[in-house]
C-alpha cells in the first residue's frame, strides 16, 4: 500500500494543460466543452459508443479519452453502458451489414433528443471499405448523424473539438 | 530452423499411399509447398497430426476453373503449405477439424465465403454469414459481384443456432453484439448455473468488411492501406505480413533501413498495446492505480510514436517495397531516452501489481487453459506462451532484421490471467532491448525502394510476429499488379476459441479478466 501511495504522490497529478502547441490546448478545448455541457445537458453529457464495424483504430483513441492525460470526465462527459442512458451516440465505421440491425436497435434506443457523431474516415465516408455486399459504408447511410469527426483514427484531441462542436450546434 | 520434419511427413505420406509432389514456388519460402489429390486431404491432416505438425492456416481461392484450397503447418519453425483442387460445381473436401480443432471456423468461413463441403465437419453451422448474402451465395466466388445482391436494410441475424443446456437452475446469459464497454462487437451466449460459466459459446462475424473480397483488383499500395486496417491495434504488423508477402511474389529488394525502420515500428507496436492490456486487465478486476498508471505509460509511448513516425499508431508508415517514413538522430535519443526512463517506471509497477493480494485473487489460476489445450487449438502468441507454447516467428522462423536480434521468448506453463498478464510485461522489457538494438545500429541507406509489379499469378506468403501472435498473409497477384487473392489470417483465429475453453467453470465476473487477458480481434477474425 506504501508503494502505491507513494507511487500516486510521485507521479502526481499529469492530467494536461499540454505543453502549448500548434493545436488548440486542451485545456482551451475542455473549458469550452464544461462550459457548454453545463449548459446544455446540466453538467452531465452522457455518451454510448457504438463500434459497427470499425477496424478498432477508433475506438483506441477513444478509450485514451479516459486516460490520465485527456481525463474528459472532468469536463462532465462520461461513457455510459446502454443507450437508454445516452445523450450521445458516438458511432465508428464503416457500418458493417452485419451490425446494420444492432445500430439502428441502439439508435431507436436512444431517448430524444439525441446526438449522433459518426467517427472516423469510414464513419463520415466509409473509408477504406466503402460500400460492398459487407458494408454500408458511412454511418449516415443507416442512422441520422448530427456530425462527424474525421481522421483514420482522430486523435483524443479531435475527438474533443468534435464532441464540442457538435453540441454547439444544440441550441440550450 | 529445421524442416527435417517436412522430410519425414512426406515419407509418411508415401507410406500412406498418398502421392504428394513437391512443388518449388519461390514466392511461397520460407514455407515448402506440396500437391496432392482432393481424396487424401483428410489423410494429409491425420498424418500431419501424428508428426507433431501445428494447424497454421486454411484458405481458399476460386480460379474461375477450380476452387484450390490451401492449409499450412509448423513445427519447429519450418512451415508446409500444402495445396489441392476441387470442382467448382462440387467442390466437397474431408475436413481438417478432426484432426486440429483450430481448423473449425476457418474451415466454416471457407464453407461461406467460397461454398466449400467439408465433408466430415463436426460442425456444418455457418460462422461469417449472418444475414448479408444468401445460403447458396459465396462472396469470394469470382461471379459474386462486389456490391452483392441484397437490397433494402440487412435483417438481425436472430436465428443462429447456439447449443443449448437444460437442466434445474441452467440459464442462458446473452450478451451482445453491442457491448457494455467501448469495445468491439460479438456475441456470447453464457450457460450458467448460479455464478458458475458451464460453457460458452462466441458468436463474431459483426464487423465482416468483406476485407478478401475487396482486396481483389486494387494496386500495391492500395493493398497496403486496406491492409493496414484489418486490426487498428495491429496496423503495423498486418502492414508489414500484407508487404512481405507482395514483394516475396515480387522478388522486391527492400532496403536494409526500411526493414530495420519496421521492426522498431512492429516492436513500438507491441509495447503500446501490451501497456494498454496491462491497464485494461487490472481495470477489469478493480486495480483502477494500475489501469490510470499503465494507461499513462501507453499515452507517453504513443505519444513518442507520433513525435517519431507522425502517427500515434504508425498507420500507413509500412508501404509496398520499404517504410514511408525515415527518423533521424534526435527521435532516435527521443526513444533511448524514454526507455531508460520507462524501464524502471514498468518494473516498480508489476512489483507493485505481483505482490498485490487482491490482484493475486482475481487472476492466479483464473481462466486456466492447460498446455495441452493450447497445443490443441495452436494457441500463439502471450496465449500460447502462458501455457508453454515456446513459439515466436521473429525467433524460429526469423525474417529480416530479427535474424540478426536477440529476441527473448518468455514462456510459462501456469496458464492463468496471472500468467498471461506477466508474458506481456516481459515481453515489453523484451522489445525494449529490441528497440536498442536496432536503434543503435541502424543501417544507413534508402527508406524504399520502386515498387515494380509482378508477373500475373506470383504469389507469395508473408510471416510476421504481431503483438498477439504470428500473422500468416497470402497474396497472389493477377493481371496489371493487381491483386487476384489476399488472405490474412490474424492470430486471434486460433486464440479466440481457447477462450470458450479457458472460462469454464469460472464465475460470470471474471469473464471480462479472461476475455481482456486473450484481448482477441474481432476486426481482424471477421474480416
Amino acid at each position: 500500500m506504501l508503494r502505491i501511495l507513494a507511487k500516486i504522490q510521485k507521479i502526481g497529478i499529469i492530467t494536461e494543460p499540454l505543453p502549448a502547441t500548434d493545436q488548440v490546448a486542451l485545456e482551451q478545448v475542455g473549458q469550452q466543452l464544461r462550459d457548454r455541457v453545463g449548459e446544455l445537458f446540466s453538467g452531465s453529457l452522457a455518451i454510448r459508443e457504438v463500434d459497427a464495424g470499425s477496424c478498432n483504430g477508433c475506438e483506441l483513441e477513444i478509450h485514451a479519452l479516459n486516460n490520465p492525460y485527456y481525463g474528459i470526465e472532468r469536463f462532465g462527459i462520461h461513457f455510459v453502458a446502454s443507450p437508454r442512458h445516452a445523450d450521445m451516440l458516438l458511432v465508428t465505421g464503416p457500418v458493417s451489414r452485419h451490425m446494420e440491425a444492432a445500430l439502428r436497435r441502439t439508435y431507436d434506443a436512444t431517448p430524444e433528443p439525441k446526438l449522433v457523431i459518426a467517427v472516423g474516415e469510414c464513419g463520415a465516408n466509409g473509408g477504406e471499405f466503402g460500400v460492398s455486399y459487407a458494408s454500408c459504408g458511412a454511418v449516415a447511410n443507416v442512422i441520422p448523424v448530427d456530425a462527424v469527426i474525421r481522421g483514420c483514427p482522430p486523435t483524443p484531441l479531435d475527438l474533443m473539438r468534435g464532441i464540442l462542436e457538435a453540441i454547439g450546434k444544440r441550441s440550450p | 530452423m529445421n524442416d527435417a520434419w517436412i522430410t519425414a511427413l512426406l515419407a509418411q505420406l508415401a507410406a500412406h499411399d498418398v502421392h504428394a509432389d513437391e512443388a518449388p514456388e519461390p514466392g511461397l519460402a520460407p514455407a515448402r509447398l506440396i500437391r496432392l489429390a482432393a481424396e487424401d486431404w483428410g489423410t494429409l491432416a491425420r498424418v500431419a497430426k501424428a508428426a507433431g505438425g501445428r494447424w497454421v492456416a486454411g484458405f481458399g481461392e476460386d480460379n474461375g476453373e477450380e476452387i484450390v484450397i490451401n492449409a499450412c503447418f509448423e513445427k519447429h519453425g519450418a512451415y508446409l503449405v500444402a495445396r489441392t483442387q476441387v470442382n467448382r460445381a462440387t467442390p466437397i473436401l474431408p475436413s481438417h477439424t478432426p484432426y486440429y480443432p483450430g481448423a473449425d471456423r476457418p474451415e466454416r468461413h471457407a464453407q461461406d465465403m467460397l461454398g466449400i463441403a467439408f465433408s466430415d465437419h463436426p460442425d456444418a453451422r455457418r460462422w461469417s454469414r449472418h444475414q448479408a448474402w444468401q445460403d447458396k451465395d459465396f462472396p469470394l466466388r469470382r461471379d459474386f459481384p462486389v456490391a452483392g445482391r441484397a437490397v433494402g436494410p440487412t435483417p438481425p441475424d436472430d436465428k443462429y443456432r447456439f447449443l443449448q443446456a437444460h437442466g434445474a437452475g441452467v440459464y442462458e446469459i446473452p450478451v451482445g453484439p453491442v457491448h457494455a464497454g467501448i469495445i468491439e462487437p460479438g456475441h456470447f451466449r453464457f450457460q450458467a448455473v448460479g455464478e458458475t460459466i458451464l460453457n460458452l459459446e462466441e458468436h463474431l462475424g459483426y464487423v465482416h468488411k468483406g476485407i478478401e473480397k475487396i482486396a481483389e483488383g486494387r494496386d500495391a499500395a492500395g493493398l497496403a492501406r486496406l491492409a493496414a486496417r484489418i486490426s487498428g491495434d495491429t496496423t503495423v504488423a498486418h502492414g508489414w505480413a500484407a508487404c512481405m508477402a507482395m514483394e516475396r511474389a515480387a522478388k522486391h529488394e527492400v532496403p536494409a533501413r526500411a526493414l530495420a525502420l519496421r521492426a522498431l515500428m512492429c516492436e513500438r507496436e507491441r509495447v503500446a498495446n501490451h501497456l494498454g492490456d496491462i491497464g485494461a486487465i487490472l481495470n477489469d478486476i478493480a486495480f483502477t492505480f494500475g489501469f490510470y498508471q499503465f494507461g499513462r505509460l501507453r499515452e507517453d509511448w504513443t505519444r513518442v510514436s507520433q513525435q517519431t513516425f507522425g502517427h500515434r499508431f504508425m498507420m500507413d508508415c509500412v508501404i509496398a517495397g520499404g517504410v514511408g517514413v525515415d527518423i533521424n538522430d534526435a527521435h532516435r535519443s527521443a526513444m533511448l531516452h524514454q526507455m531508460t526512463k520507462m524501464r524502471p517506471d514498468i518494473e516498480s509497477l508489476m512489483a507493485i501489481v505481483e505482490d498485490n493480494a487482491s490482484v493475486e485473487d482475481r487472476i492466479d489460476t483464473t481462466g486456466y487453459l492447460s498446455p495441452e489445450q493450447a497445443k490443441d487449438f495452436g494457441a500463439v502468441g502471450y496465449v500460447g506462451r502462458a501455457s508453454n507454447i515456446d513459439f515466436d516467428v521473429r525467433r524460429d522462423a526469423p525474417y529480416e532484421p530479427y535474424d540478426r536480434l536477440q529476441v527473448d521468448v518468455p514462456v510459462y506453463h501456469y496458464g492463468d490471467v496471472a500468467a498471461r498478464t506477466k508474458v506481456r510485461f516481459h515481453e515489453i522489457l523484451a522489445s525494449f532491448k529490441l528497440i536498442e538494438q536496432i536503434v543503435n545500429a541502424l543501417p544507413e541507406g534508402l527508406i524504399a525502394t520502386a515498387w515494380r509489379n509482378p508477373a500475373a499469378g506470383a504469389e507469395g506468403l508473408g510471416l510476421v510476429e504481431g503483438f498477439r501472435g504470428e500473422i500468416l498473409t497470402y497474396v497472389r497477384f493477377g493481371d496489371d499488379g493487381r491483386i487476384a487473392r489476399f488472405y490474412p489470417r490474424d492470430p486471434s483465429w486460433l486464440t479466440w476459441p481457447t477462450l470458450e475453453k479457458l472460462v469454464r467453470d469460472n464465475i460470470v465476473p471474471d469473464f471480462p479478466v479472461c476475455n481482456k487477458s486473450v484481448n482477441g480481434s474481432y476486426s481482424g477474425h471477421d474480416l
